[in-house]
């Protein structure tokens, strides 16, 4: 049981082909549905229905936290004993639940159909509900499906499974078309539209290569893709986003994600390279982000330097956010665990850790408890059901899920991801004093 | 298929997970997938609590569906026995394993642990939270103190000269809403009526406990909804009594400690005499006169509900509008007390007919759950959480109970704070179109500023959209209305003028009314004479 730490070193050598430490076990993170609290806020125009039962409705509901609006653009289709019994045919209910919906928001131009471990278990086949009913009401709404069932999964994966299944909506762009970038995966509209300025400076607009956002805000404004597109992902979790876009001929640009100075440099600079944005102009658009970046980071990285941080698995942003806390922070990774390590999408990452840190990929929760409690680190991420027990026994901990609600991502926001970090650490002393 | 936006109640197997977490020394091995752990959030955040929920998941994956998910469910069970050596296990499946019908009560019989372990099945598609936990709690009850009921037939063992009574109290659970603190209220009355606590469950109790329930003379149910079943089948079983009454209320308190003393064969009567409520003499007091048949309505789980009527007619002097309830197994119930009403009762647990019933009655208090608080928030209307489902405001730090006299005062300081104060109201009524008081002006002890109703919403802008769609509905709602009136006669404009003079929280009832008396009487135009005649006909 007595799991052996390893001292890490930061080396030059990083952990592109690290041993993993794999387990298997309860795993306390959140399924794919959870997506659907942020994919709502992102389409504005996009209803999700989960098709699934009342432990899916409470999810959502809890996971939310508060229930912010009257009527949400989310719901759960609560499937009960009678369509189990097959009394009730599971697809006219569905079709009777989607239609009294519709009719009573009108303003709805995508719906998506959102499987869950129930519908999948019951092999309710929703692609097939979806494709009747888009028959059905198009052209005033399309509908779409994508599981976010636990069973297949892990909390940030079922935007990487809703954004897969909007893929084969987006036009075709002609053979000739100019190069365009596509930046993919949920960014709040603050950082959007701070990226957007910095695309703009290089070049990027409408008399040059455009740079287009998926998912967008609204249903309707889908980019058109082809073997032109270039994308950059702004998030680590879309493998199956990033699999249906290459298979529509886009290519995906490598790059670490855009989190720290570090990242956000590099994934800008990956876009850059590849549209030709000469060395200049790109340092000459960055270096005020860049210094207003390090400005602000040094201010927390008093608080940071030299603490240790271990890492409960959740969205699988760990790994870069680890990498920014170890390299610009100067912090000390015991242990980073992740729900699914994607080797080639983190591939610029893994080689930026330091070497020899500890990764640790899927969970056992007690076993990982004990690691954590041997290890005492200075602060634990980890996800809302472990945060107050650990807590309650001396530990320092940042909740995992504000990683993914929080805008971190870009120049601007790097201190306010550090400052998630300082927090915790700074309030525990204020405390104790 | 029920399409849902909220739920009052979440899953049976989340009741079960209150009972395992309320008690000491059970562990719960849940078969379930990746996901359902979001349920612990419930207990460490909104509760607080600082330890996990005694649960382990077995968390199978879709590609365990094909395999062998029986063997997962054994090796997390005899993991989490290994682990926690708990005195009692309590082993089910949620929604989705209910499916694959993996039978975790047998495959946990095969691993023969020495622990009783009791089997819980709890149909996911069928029933809810509330009827998990109660259904749990029996069948730990059963389990445990079973063993130990004696032969029927068998006369009760007379108390020993001297002794003092000794009761249960059950229905205390994890994340209840202030079951903490009316643990703390009831014990204290009990104890001053002479009265021994044998145990309290499921709240703090071990297994060990729930073997000796029995040795008690009657039971102290608290929340009918978790304990109603136990208590009868302990009733059965051992012969013990159970209480009805809930004391929520001064009057409520006063009769239970009554039915108490009686089942204890205790005197009450030096514990009445002394028994006092601040909130009884507040409301006596003139300054809550304004309070008068101020018109609310009531929402909430049986108990609760009932018993905030009660409280709101009998020591508020409000005037019950409305009452309902999201708990179908305590309809009967709910319904009896709104005879004593004079109104319907709304069972039912879709979050929008409680709001459209609400929008209709237009109320002028809403005690409701933390859903009622939304409805009312968006609606302009004030509200206090008086039921469950709880939220993270309803377990706050101080000592706050509903029950006994000092939950009497907490009710009144709760449901009066969201109103007007009186002497504001007063004023407000004198000078109704008066640019500070007037009836958007938010209440000046709640942040004074006049807010505009719509202030509730989120201030995102990409909420206008849904600002938008709700305006429409509600706009739908008043066309319907206003529809049905179409034949009444037009305002003239001095009477429309004068029709705004009127309080805004009765105005819509005496714009109807006008309009039927004058359709009645075939008056072409409502003049300020006819709003006045009308006013007279009805009697305000």
């Amino acid at each position: 049981m007595s799991q052996v730490i390893p001292i890490q070193k930061a080396s030059a050598a990083g952990c592109g082909d690290a041993p993993v430490l794999r387990e298997r076990g309860q795993r306390e993170v959140f399924c794919g549905l959870t997506g659907i609290i942020w994919l709502h806020r992102k389409i504005q125009d996009a209803f999700f229905l989960v098709v699934g039962s009342r432990t899916c409705a409470h999810l959502i509901q809890s996971a939310a936290g508060v229930m912010i609006f009257a009527e949400p653009r989310f719901a759960t289709a609560i499937i009960d004993e009678r369509d189990l019994a097959g009394l009730a045919d599971c697809n006219d209910e569905l079709d009777r639940v989607v239609t009294r919906l519709l009719e009573r928001r009108p303003e709805i131009k995508l719906l998506f159909l959102v499987g869950s471990c129930p519908s999948e278990v019951i092999k309710l086949d929703l692609s097939r509900a979806a494709s009747r009913l888009s028959g059905r009401f198009s052209p005033d709404v399309r509908v779409l499906n994508y599981s976010g069932s636990g069973i297949e999964t892990t909390f940030t994966q079922g935007e990487d499974a809703c954004l897969a299944s909007l893929v084969p909506s987006l036009p075709q762009a002609p053979a000739t078309a100019r190069p365009s970038l596509m930046v993919v995966g949920t960014l709040a509209d603050v950082v959007e539209d701070q990226f957007i300025r910095l695309f703009q400076q290089f070049g990027f607009g409408s008399d040059h290569p455009s740079v287009r956002f998926f998912p967008p805000r609204s249903a309707n404004d889908l980019a058109e893709i082809g073997p032109n597109t270039r994308f950059l992902l702004a998030q680590p979790f879309l493998a199956d986003t990033a699999r249906a876009l290459e298979d529509r001929g886009a290519q995906r640009l490598a790059a670490p994600f855009p989190l720290g100075v570090e990242g956000t440099t590099a994934w800008l600079r990956a876009a850059a390279d590849a549209f030709g944005v000469d060395a200049a102009t790109f340092d000459k658009v960055t270096a005020a982000g860049r210094e207003r970046a390090a400005t602000a980071l040094a201010r927390h990285r008093v608080q940071l330097s030299g603490k240790s941080v271990f890492f409960f698995p959740d969205s699988q942003l760990e790994i870069p956010i680890a990498r920014f806390l170890a390299r610009e922070m100067n912090m000390q990774l015991v242990e980073v665990g992740t729900p699914y390590l994607h080797r080639q999408h983190l591939s610029e990452e893994l080689d930026l850790l330091p070497a020899g840190t500890m990764l640790s990929e899927g969970q056992h929760v007690e076993n990982q408890l004990d690691r954590c409690r041997e290890a005492r680190p200075d602060i634990v991420v980890c996800g809302l059901g472990l945060a107050n027990p650990l807590e309650a026994e001396g530990m320092t901990t940042k909740w995992a899920i504000e990683l993914v609600f929080t805008p971190i991502q870009g120049y601007d926001q790097a201190a306010d991801l550090a400052e998630l970090f300082a927090r915790p650490l700074v309030r525990r002393m204020k405390l104790v004093a | 298929m029920q399409l849902t936006l909220w739920t009052y109640e979440g899953p049976p197997h989340v009741g079960a997970m209150r009972i395992a977490t309320a008690m000491e020394g059970v562990h719960y091995v849940l078969h379930a997938p990746q996901g359902d752990t979001y349920a612990d959030l419930l207990f460490t955040m909104i509760e607080r609590l600082p330890k996990r929920p005694p649960v382990t998941y077995t968390t199978f994956q879709a590609r365990d569906l094909g395999g062998d998910t029986a063997e997962l469910f054994k090796t997390a069970a005899r993991e989490a026995y290994e682990r926690f050596k708990p005195q009692a296990m309590m082993v089910g499946a949620s929604c989705t394993a209910e499916l694959i019908q993996d039978d975790p009560g047998g495959l946990c019989k095969a691993l023969d642990l020495p622990v009783p372990v009791v089997a819980l099945e709890l149909p996911s598609y069928q029933r809810k939270e509330n009827w998990g936990a109660s259904e749990t709690f029996y069948q730990m009850v059963r389990a445990l103190a079973g063993p130990n009921a004696p032969v029927p037939g068998t006369p009760k063992a007379e108390r020993a000269a001297g002794a003092r009574p000794r009761c249960n109290i059950l229905g205390p659970s994890a994340l209840g809403f202030r079951h903490r603190d009316d643990l703390r209220e009831i014990t204290g009355l009990l104890l001053q009526l002479g009265i021994d606590i044998n145990v309290v469950a499921p709240l703090g109790a071990t297994p060990a406990d729930l073997a000796r329930l029995g040795e008690a003379e009657f039971n102290v149910v608290l929340y009918p909804e978790i304990a109603a079943l136990s208590a009868s089948w302990l009733n059965r079983t051992f012969g013990q009594p159970a209480t009805k009454t809930i004391p929520i209320g001064a009057g409520a308190t006063r009769d239970f400690i009554r039915e108490v003393a009686q089942l204890a064969g205790v005197d009450a009567s030096a514990v009445l005499a002394n028994a006092d409520s601040r909130a009884t003499w507040y409301a006596k007091s003139v300054d809550s006169t304004y309070l008068t048949n101020k018109r609310v309505f009531v929402f909430g789980d049986a108990t609760h509900a009932v018993a905030a009527a009660r409280v709101a007619s009998q020591e508020m002097g409000f005037k019950v509008v409305g009452i309902g309830t999201y708990s179908r197994e305590f309809a009967r119930e709910v319904r009896d007390a709104a005879k004593l009403y004079d109104v319907d009762a709304l069972i039912s647990d879709d979050y929008l007919e409680i709001e459209a019933r609400i929008a209709e009655l237009r109320p002028e208090l809403v005690l409701g759950t933390q859903m009622e608080r939304h409805i009312a928030k968006r609606l302009g209307m004030p509200c206090a959480v008086i039921s469950a489902p709880v939220h993270v405001q309803d377990f706050p730090a101080r000592y706050s109970p509903q029950m006994g006299f000092e939950g009497a005062c907490v009710l009144f300081d709760t449901w009066v704070h969201p109103l007007m104060m009186g002497l504001e109201e007063h004023l407000i009524g004198m000078f109704r179109g008066d640019f500070e008081f007037h009836e958007d002006a938010a209440p000046s002890h709640l942040g004074g500023h006049a807010e505009p109703r719509a202030a509730s919403q989120p201030t995102a802008a990409s909420l206008v959209a849904e600002t938008a769609a709700a305006t429409v509905a509600a706009a739908a709602d008043t066309t319907t209305m206003a529809a049905a009136t179409t034949t009444a006669a037009p305002w003239a404009p001095e009477a429309e003028k004068e029709l705004r003079k009127i309080p805004f929280f009765v105005r819509g009832k005496a714009r109807r009314n006008t309009e039927r008396y004058a359709m009645e009487r075939s008056i072409t135009l409502i003049t300020v004479e006819a709003l006045y005649d009308a006013k007279a006909h009805f009697g305000s």
